[in-house]
């Protein structure tokens, strides 16, 4: 049950690696997409994900994953392989993946008992704030264990459109990640963008990734991967399992985020990774939630506002003429006062 | 069984060395033959078990207990209002007074590597905040920075012109930023932090006129001394509403200057409220050439493009030279929403509650998942949150308030009214 003094016996090259999956297990995003037959069933992206995890225990056995759903009313930690032992069961399933499987099933579950309450908002958001949170004191941990310690990163599988309520704990887990160095990388499976993943990825310099079609993806992987430089660098051994991947990618019906998000973050110095197709960096008002690239900032709380107020809505403070000042400053500047430096 | 205990144990004490040493690490980032042993005393850092062994004290519970009496120090009052936007001179003496060796090597080389740390972490904390820099030699004042929002480019600035000489003179260091920070629009904050090594001033004419100057036009003038307690430099402070501070060694001159970094509470007449207009520049497509309107050179890719005037600027947050719109990003703006929404403080979970009611508290921390169990599988000290009573480990807990501001529990949960009802 411990696993502490193990970790700390072994020791981490610079390519071991940490990873926390966040999973979108939002049942109105899987519902609508159960209900649109071009799209992927939770069942078949299960199954994506399990040959995932098991590509990254491939790639090096000391790699460390976490797998933390991310529901409508809650989030929760389903799976950790330093706390399972790699037995294979009855069923020829590895017992890990049963594990998961019943966490997984029981979390839903009751994440579906809590819906039950509260069915009439009309969000469908889900908490990635709050698993990206969880992920991030998860990290804290490793990195508290001790100078050798996996590095860690973070990957979003993100279905559900964004939850406006909320930026503001989704910015400060995005600027906790950025301090201590943790990229976060996503996965849109969802319809639209992510605009807050887009974000998330760009400060922290991890891959966004939106794949266009979700069963042929590893038609991207060509595109993704270029081999001659791989092979060059990396270590043969490792190349070697990565061609394995690959080739284990391409024949099986395995989606992109295997090759791309399954590499450690040194071997991704030398992969041409997806670019970013752009960062919208634009802000939403407070008062009407409109997109806009002009606008009004409240100097004591920094809130946005699309039109001129006499009274900020956030902090109360009552606003005097922005013009009137400037131009009173500006007269200031144009009479200096005794020269600056007397002795000089 | 025993001796498995003892092995556990001898592992945890691993770990607490594997801590300790990457918090000294952390403070002084020196070999332990390079540290100066006069202040620490290690032998009191150990205690004897059971067994007769020595290990270190376990002074996780001390260190916490420290913590929460910081942080239940600053004001808790929600929605206190902060000085966000802030336009900061930082004074640097370099009079012969700064090349004492009392800090080593020299209280230069301490003092800039220390504004440098501070630079850094001001702009983490205040990213729409400006800063510049000013030295004193010679008897006179220097303006090495003007006012700009790029960290890097003040470091660079600081490291290049590391000489002392001469005596400081803080009346024409006052006069200099109080000409630069007339200029600012009214609804900035205007401060002085003064880095002081002299014992004197060497000043061309009534200082005391000075600092009424500065008073009546709301700088806040704040000096951390490196030598002695000076009166004028506590009667300017004292003035102008701002601390005075002597350090009494290195670590204690990081803790004072870093004190300077969070954005001090608005004070209404010291800045006035109003709505300033921004500009939120789109990140222009990569592989774009265009001329920048900074730096006046063509360039490839990246950049942003200013709403109004669609001039190219290289980064943000900055001023557009050309129409001169504050350009800013919404990440910028949520950095410091933090400070607006402050996260409630976590309640103490006393082992004697625990063993009370055993069977509700979870076996770990909701946070990193660790065991909430001493290695003796005692319950140990652990903390829940008032709003969704979800328990969290120490470390959590300080990782939570100080770097995270979020609390997991509550971001986990779509409505925090269901978790009282359940527990009722």
């Amino acid at each position: 049950m411990s696993p502490a003094p193990s970790v700390a016996s072994k020791l981490y090259a610079d390519d071991v690696s940490l990873l926390m999956v966040l999973v979108d297990t939002n049942p109105f995003f899987w519902g609508t997409a159960a209900a649109n037959s071009s799209s992927l069933s939770f069942s078949s992206f299960l199954s994506h994900v399990l040959a995932f995890l098991n590509s990254i225990h491939l790639v090096n056995q000391l790699n460390h994953v976490v797998v933390i759903a991310t529901g409508f009313n809650s989030c929760q930690c389903v799976y950790d392989s330093s706390e399972t032992t790699n037995r294979i069961s009855d069923d020829g399933l590895p017992a890990v993946y049963l594990k998961l499987l019943h966490n997984l099933e029981e979390f839903v579950n009751n994440d579906e008992k809590m819906c039950k309450n509260d069915f009439q908002t009309g969000l469908t958001s889900s908490l990635l704030s709050g698993s990206l949170s969880m992920a991030l004191c998860y990290i804290q941990r490793v990195f508290r264990s001790g100078p050798l310690h996996p590095q860690p990163r973070i990957l979003c599988i993100q279905g559900s459109p964004d939850g406006p309520e909320q930026y503001v704990a989704i910015m400060n887990s995005i600027f906790s990640a950025q301090r201590s160095m943790v990229p976060i990388d996503s996965c849109v499976i969802g319809a639209q963008h992510s605009a807050f993943l887009q974000q998330a990825s760009y400060i922290t310099g991890g891959v966004y990734l939106k794949p266009q079609h979700l069963d042929g993806l590893f038609q991207y992987l060509s595109m993704v991967l270029s081999f001659n430089d791989m092979t060059l660098i990396l270590h043969e051994m490792q190349a070697f399992l990565f061609l394995c991947l690959a080739v284990w990618a391409l024949t099986s019906t395995c989606s992109q985020m295997q090759t791309v998000f399954a590499t450690d973050l040194h071997s991704r110095s030398v992969l041409q990774l997806p670019k970013p197709v752009g960062v919208d960096f634009r802000a939403s008002c407070f008062c009407h939630k409109n997109t806009i690239d002009m606008g009004y900032i409240c100097s004591v709380c920094l809130s946005i506002f699309c039109e001129h107020h006499k009274k900020c809505s956030t902090c109360g403070s009552v606003f005097g003429q922005p013009q009137a000042d400037a131009s009173k400053a500006d007269r200031k500047r144009k009479a200096p006062g005794s020269p600056r430096h007397p002795r000089a | 069984m025993n001796n498995s205990k003892g092995k556990r144990s001898n592992g945890d004490e691993h770990e607490d060395e594997d801590d300790e040493e990457e918090d000294e690490a952390n403070g002084g980032g020196l070999e332990a033959w390079e540290r100066a042993y006069a202040d620490e005393r290690s032998w009191e850092s150990l205690q004897e078990d059971e067994s007769g062994l020595l290990r270190p004290i376990d002074n996780k519970a001390t260190y916490h207990a420290q913590y929460r009496r910081r942080i239940r120090s600053t004001p808790s009052t929600a929605r206190i209002q902060k000085g966000l936007i802030r336009y900061l001179y930082i004074v640097v003496d370099l009079s012969r007074a700064a090349s004492e060796m009392d800090f080593k090597p020299s209280r230069m080389a301490v003092v800039a590597k220390n504004v440098e740390a501070f630079i850094r972490e001001f702009f983490d904390q205040n990213p729409l905040s400006q800063l510049g820099l000013v030295f004193v030699k010679d008897g006179v004042a220097q303006c090495l920075t003007e006012l700009g929002g790029s960290p890097d480019s003040h470091i660079k600035a600081l490291m290049g012109k590391l000489e002392c000489s001469g005596e400081a003179s803080l009346q024409n260091a006052l006069e200099l930023v109080y000409g630069y920070l007339k200029q600012v629009p009214s609804y900035g904050h205007r401060e002085v932090l003064i880095l002081y090594s002299a014992l004197s001033t060497c000043d061309p004419g009534d200082i005391m006129e000075t600092i009424q100057q500065c008073k009546k036009s709301k700088i806040r003038c704040s000096v951390v001394g490196l030598s002695a307690e000076i009166f004028i430099c506590k009667h300017l402070c004292q003035e102008t509403g701002g601390l005075y501070s002597i350090a009494l060694d290195e670590s204690h001159l990081k803790e004072l200057l870093l004190e300077h970094a969070p954005p001090p509470p608005a004070i209404a007449e010291f800045a006035i409220a109003s709505l300033i207009k921004m500009g939120f520049p789109q990140r222009a497509a990569e592989g774009v050439v265009s001329i920048c309107s900074c730096h006046k050179e063509p360039k490839v890719g990246g950049g942003y493009t200013c709403p109004r005037c669609k001039a190219r600027v290289c980064e943000l947050p900055t001023e557009c030279c050309v129409c001169g719109l504050t350009l800013v990003s919404s990440p910028h703006l949520a950095r410091s929403y933090h400070h607006l929404f402050p996260i409630t403080l976590f309640s103490e979970v006393s082992p004697s509650y625990s063993s009370k009611q055993q069977q509700r508290i979870p076996k770990n921390c909701f946070g990193c998942q660790q065991s909430l169990l001493n290695p003796g599988n005692k319950p140990g000290l652990f903390v829940a949150c008032p709003k969704c009573s979800q328990f969290f480990c120490l470390d959590c807990d300080i990782y939570i308030h100080e770097s995270l501001h979020n609390c997991p529990g509550c971001e986990s949960l779509r409505h925090s009214k269901p978790v009282i009802d359940a527990e009722e």
